[in-house]
């Protein structure tokens, strides 16, 4: 119905755009990731393997990812943890109240990322609410300082920030289930937990990969939470690469590491989306 | 209320008992009571709104009735959750599983039983074949039509041996020819496995093919319960009357046992006062040529006003003198277009309780 | 559901499943309640109880040049790079709606991809072109950054907005003699108009708040979040509890103001929904 021009109009700017603003530049940190740096700093357009080989040499960089993969994995099961009963109950449980309650898991989404890390930066120090409030109820004597500087305050900290995310796909696939095939199952015989995990529970499936591989990718590649609240155990992959393009001026290798975390995480979309798919049913 | 009991020789299977339900100050049902025998096919017929999905969705367990009592042989069946009872439903759109295959969407009432697998198996293969859908045991229910899924729908009902099987408007989705073939095949299912089956359905005309007994619900409340020819031959009310069929009705007045509307008169043994009656459109033939037979045969002229050819029958519109329009239905055949005589018998003329047709319908359209 | 309330067990896990819910939005919302509180706390950031309530924060930060630089430097970037993810964004959710053409999965997700990326790759891939390229980093820069990481936003949110359109309009509208500029103007924005300005409301908020992509692309100029991050890593004062209130208390009057406008116009879509749902697998675009 549309005709050529039209299409070409449409098509032509966001395309250009695109190629020049995204293409190229992922291209181009490929090509850097293939360079090295000079002694004296600047970039040699030699191309070698020579990053990679570093990056398989120096236990550093791969025990660096793992954390970060295992930070991440935190995030993302603490995440479910909280996100999929939330939704499981706004969708089935909460009555008239559902879009109120929907608004209130909304609303923390517009709250400043840094601004939500900052506030646990704030509650978790050794001066910070937390530790007072502890020692003015006379719970403990001295300041907890495991909570800040941590692991644990990361994956709390990026917990906080993405549960609305997981929350919010597992909601859409669990409203989109018809309400007449968990009438079905309670006519033939299943009761609401037989239900729950026959029927709801399969069928949430792809909410369930979104909310948690958006998660997962997400926290993978944080470097600010790691830097106000991780302290020195809790560097991540993101933050070696932010400071081989700062202080350390090696971007080849900076860039070899981004382009094998780009890989991870395209690999996990693939997987992620054929097993949505494989589990959608419409 | 109706008269609903039933024949003494029938065993009560379920019997409801006062029921309403409120939403809030929206009343669905009031005070339906009801008593449906072993192995009957009923309909529960009415307009939407009038309630018949509520009341089934009560019967189901899917709604609490505000009050009121539902028994099944002695036990009671209302305050039980749906997953205790021994009733399973067709649901409207199917609602099928999309994520099981139709195997396992049949097997799952057995499965969920715990039954073993052997028999699960058997089982299910035997309703799939009596709903001739063996050969898409291993289909997902998205990727099949309505008219498989709603056999499917039936066979994951049936293969639990409900003591009563719930049909919410299961063939509403389905195309015209299909549906007519199902209707049948449906009732003769019914037949071979002997269940109780309450069909829900706004389809006057699917009610008479398929029921034993049609209880007509209007507005939340029972309007008459009977069998299709009962009802139809001896509507209680206008509403039936209307509702099942076409009809005329003839506000008459009475006075010495003969009634009389506009030009037309009629021996009746109903007391003298004003009256509702009811006659059928093919009660009146044009007359033939001999003098009425006896004083029973009421004769009138009209004059023709218009025609609609329905294949083996007309539909005609006549204006008797007074100004009365009433609608015949004949064998089909050209009329001359001048004033005609016509007859009926005065036992056709049936007296019908007045109650008002919903709003959104008239005689008229039911032509 | 009304029947689960006929059995017993369903009753306990509902309440169960309350008791959670309380507890998850507690959760989400003591950290920002603390943070409200505490810039109002004489005390400084730390420290409970709070004592010695004053505004005197405030004070100091509406006598903050600094910062007040930076909220301009944002608030300019912001409508900056709102314009340029509507300009290529709209068309963008157009052309895969309804054009065919080589590479069409791919440009799909590479439009899609900052949206689910972290931050640091987007930022970094551009640092890179803008160093090959030789331009200086500036605000522009920042808005260039921004600007193609938010195009995701503006079509996801549109191309939503699109799926829920009904053909037909445009087709009668072109049968009324209407040509396609016409159509566009007169059928198909008015038709997306809730979609565009949710999607508007969004790329404003979500620019405003960016920090990651900006990091490597800043020039001399700080933005707010980039603002705030340099004196985070100095020392916290409640000062940033302050502005931070401040920003919160706009996000909400953003959200209120959508929300009105949404249910005014009687429609669905939920803003930032489509986008979660859509961002992490284009599944809903390839269809």
């Amino acid at each position: 119905m549309f005709s050529r021009a039209y299409r070409t109009t449409i098509t032509v700017p966001p395309l250009l755009w695109v190629a020049v603003f995204l293409l190229v530049p992922y291209l181009l940190m490929f090509c850097y990731s293939f360079w090295s740096v000079s002694d004296s700093g600047t970039i040699m357009h030699s191309w070698n393997l020579d990053n990679y080989k570093e990056l398989l040499a120096k236990p550093v960089y791969w025990q660096t990812l793992l954390r970060s993969m295992w930070i991440a994995a935190r995030v993302m099961f603490f995440s479910m943890l909280l996100g999929y009963p939330l939704a499981y109950f706004l969708s089935f449980h909460a009555g008239g109240r559902k879009d109120l309650y929907y608004q209130l898991v909304i609303i923390p989404l517009w709250v400043s990322y840094l601004v939500r890390a900052y506030a646990w930066k704030t509650i978790l120090g050794t001066d910070g609410v937390l530790n007072t409030l502890l020692q003015y109820v006379h719970l403990t004597s001295h300041p907890l300082d495991f909570l800040l500087y941590s692991p644990f305050a990361v994956v709390l900290t990026l917990t906080h920030i993405y549960t609305p995310f997981t929350f919010l796909p597992i909601y859409a696939s669990l409203e989109h289930i018809p309400r007449n095939l968990v009438e079905a199952s309670h006519d033939l015989g299943a009761t609401p937990a037989q239900t729950f995990w026959r029927v709801i529970f399969p069928l949430s499936i792809p909410g369930v990969l979104a909310g948690a591989t958006f998660a997962f990718v997400l926290s993978l590649g944080d470097f600010l939470a790691p830097l106000l609240l991780g302290g020195p155990s809790g560097i991540m992959i993101s933050n070696i690469v932010v400071s081989l393009f700062g202080a350390a001026y090696n971007w080849p290798l900076g860039a070899a590491i981004s382009l094998c975390m780009l890989a991870l995480v395209l690999a996990l979309l693939f997987f992620s989306e054929r097993l949505e798919k494989k589990w959608s049913f419409s | 209320m109706m008269a609903t009991t039933i024949q003494s020789d029938t065993v009560s299977l379920l019997s409801i008992r006062s029921v309403a339900k409120h939403f809030g100050k929206n009343i669905v049902l009031r005070d339906i009571s009801l008593e449906i025998a072993e192995g009957e096919f009923l309909t529960i017929l009415g307009e939407s709104g009038s309630g018949k999905t509520t009341l089934l969705r009560i019967l189901a367990g899917f709604e609490q009735s505000t009050s009121g009592e539902v028994w099944m042989q002695g036990e009671r069946l209302d305050t039980q959750p749906p997953y205790r009872r021994r009733v399973n439903t067709v649901f409207q759109h199917y609602a099928l599983f999309p994520h099981m295959t139709v195997e396992q969407n049949v097997g799952y009432g057995l499965a969920i039983a715990k039954r073993p697998a052997a028999e699960i198996e058997s089982r299910v293969a035997e309703a799939l074949a009596k709903v001739k859908m063996s050969a898409y045991a291993k289909s997902k229910p998205p990727k099949i039509s309505g008219g498989q899924q709603q056999r499917i729908a039936l066979a994951r009902a049936l293969v639990n041996r409900p003591r009563l099987l719930l049909l919410d408007e299961p063939l509403s989705a389905l195309d015209a020819n299909l549906r007519r073939q199902m209707q049948v095949e449906l009732k003769a299912l019914q037949r071979e496995v002997g269940i109780t089956f309450i069909f829900v359905t706004h389809d006057q005309e699917e009610a008479m093919v398929m029921s034993d007994r049609i209880a007509l619900l209007r507005s939340g409340e029972l309007e008459q319960v009977a069998s299709p020819r009962e009802i139809y031959n001896r509507p209680a009310t206008s509403y039936t009357a209307q509702f099942i069929g076409h009809t005329n009705l003839l506000h008459a007045d009475i006075r010495h046992g003969m009634a009389t509307c506009g030009a037309l008169r009629w021996p009746t043994s109903l007391p003298d006062g004003k009256a509702l009656f009811s006659l059928r459109p093919e009660c009146i033939r044009p007359a033939t040529a001999a003098p009425a037979a006896n004083d029973a045969m009421v004769r009138f002229q009209a004059r023709l006003r218009d025609q609609a050819f329905h294949g083996a029958t007309d539909l005609l519109r006549v204006e008797s003198d007074g100004g009365l329009i009433l609608t015949i239905r004949t064998a089909s055949r050209d009329l001359p277009d001048r004033l005609l005589e016509f007859e009926f018998s005065a036992g056709d003329a049936i007296p019908v309780r007045a109650t008002s047709l919903g709003s959104n319908s008239t005689s008229e359209d039911r032509a | 559901m009304e029947f689960l309330v006929s059995a017993s067990t369903p009753m306990k896990s509902s309440r169960w499943l309350t008791a959670h819910a309380l507890a998850v939005f507690a959760f989400l919302y003591l950290p920002i309640a603390i943070l409200i509180l505490y810039s109002f706390n004489g005390q400084g950031v730390g420290g409970f109880p709070p004592r010695n309530l004053t505004l005197n924060w405030y004070r100091i930060l509406f006598n903050d040049a600094p910062i007040w630089d930076s909220v301009l430097n944002s608030l300019i970037v912001a409508a900056a790079a709102m314009v340029i993810a509507l300009l290529f964004g709209i068309p963008a959710a157009l052309a895969l709606d309804r054009a065919q053409f080589p590479g069409k999965a791919l440009f799909r997700r590479l439009v899609l991809l900052p949206l689910i990326l972290p931050g640091i790759i987007t930022g970094l891939s551009l640092l890179m072109l803008f160093r090959v390229a030789e331009v200086r980093l500036s605000l522009l820069t920042i808005v260039l950054g921004h600007g193609t990481a938010l195009i995701s936003v503006a079509t996801t949110e549109v191309f939503a907005g699109l799926q829920k359109l009904n053909r037909a309009q445009e087709e009668a509208s072109l049968d009324l003699g209407a040509n396609y500029w016409q159509t566009f103007w007169r059928i198909t924005v008015p038709n997306l108009k809730l979609s565009i300005i949710g999607a508007a409301l969004l790329i404003f908020t979500l620019s405003m708040d960016e920090i990651a992509v900006s990091f490597f692309l800043i020039g001399r100029d700080n933005t707010l979040p980039l603002e705030i991050w340099g004196r985070l890593r100095r020392g916290i004062t409640p000062e940033i509890n302050a502005i931070s209130t401040i920003i919160f208390m706009f996000s909400l009057i953003a959200i209120v103001f959508w929300y009105r406008l949404r249910t005014r116009a009687q429609v669905t879509p939920e803003i930032g929904a489509e986008l979660v749902e859509t961002s992490q697998t284009d599944s809903q675009l390839s269809s």
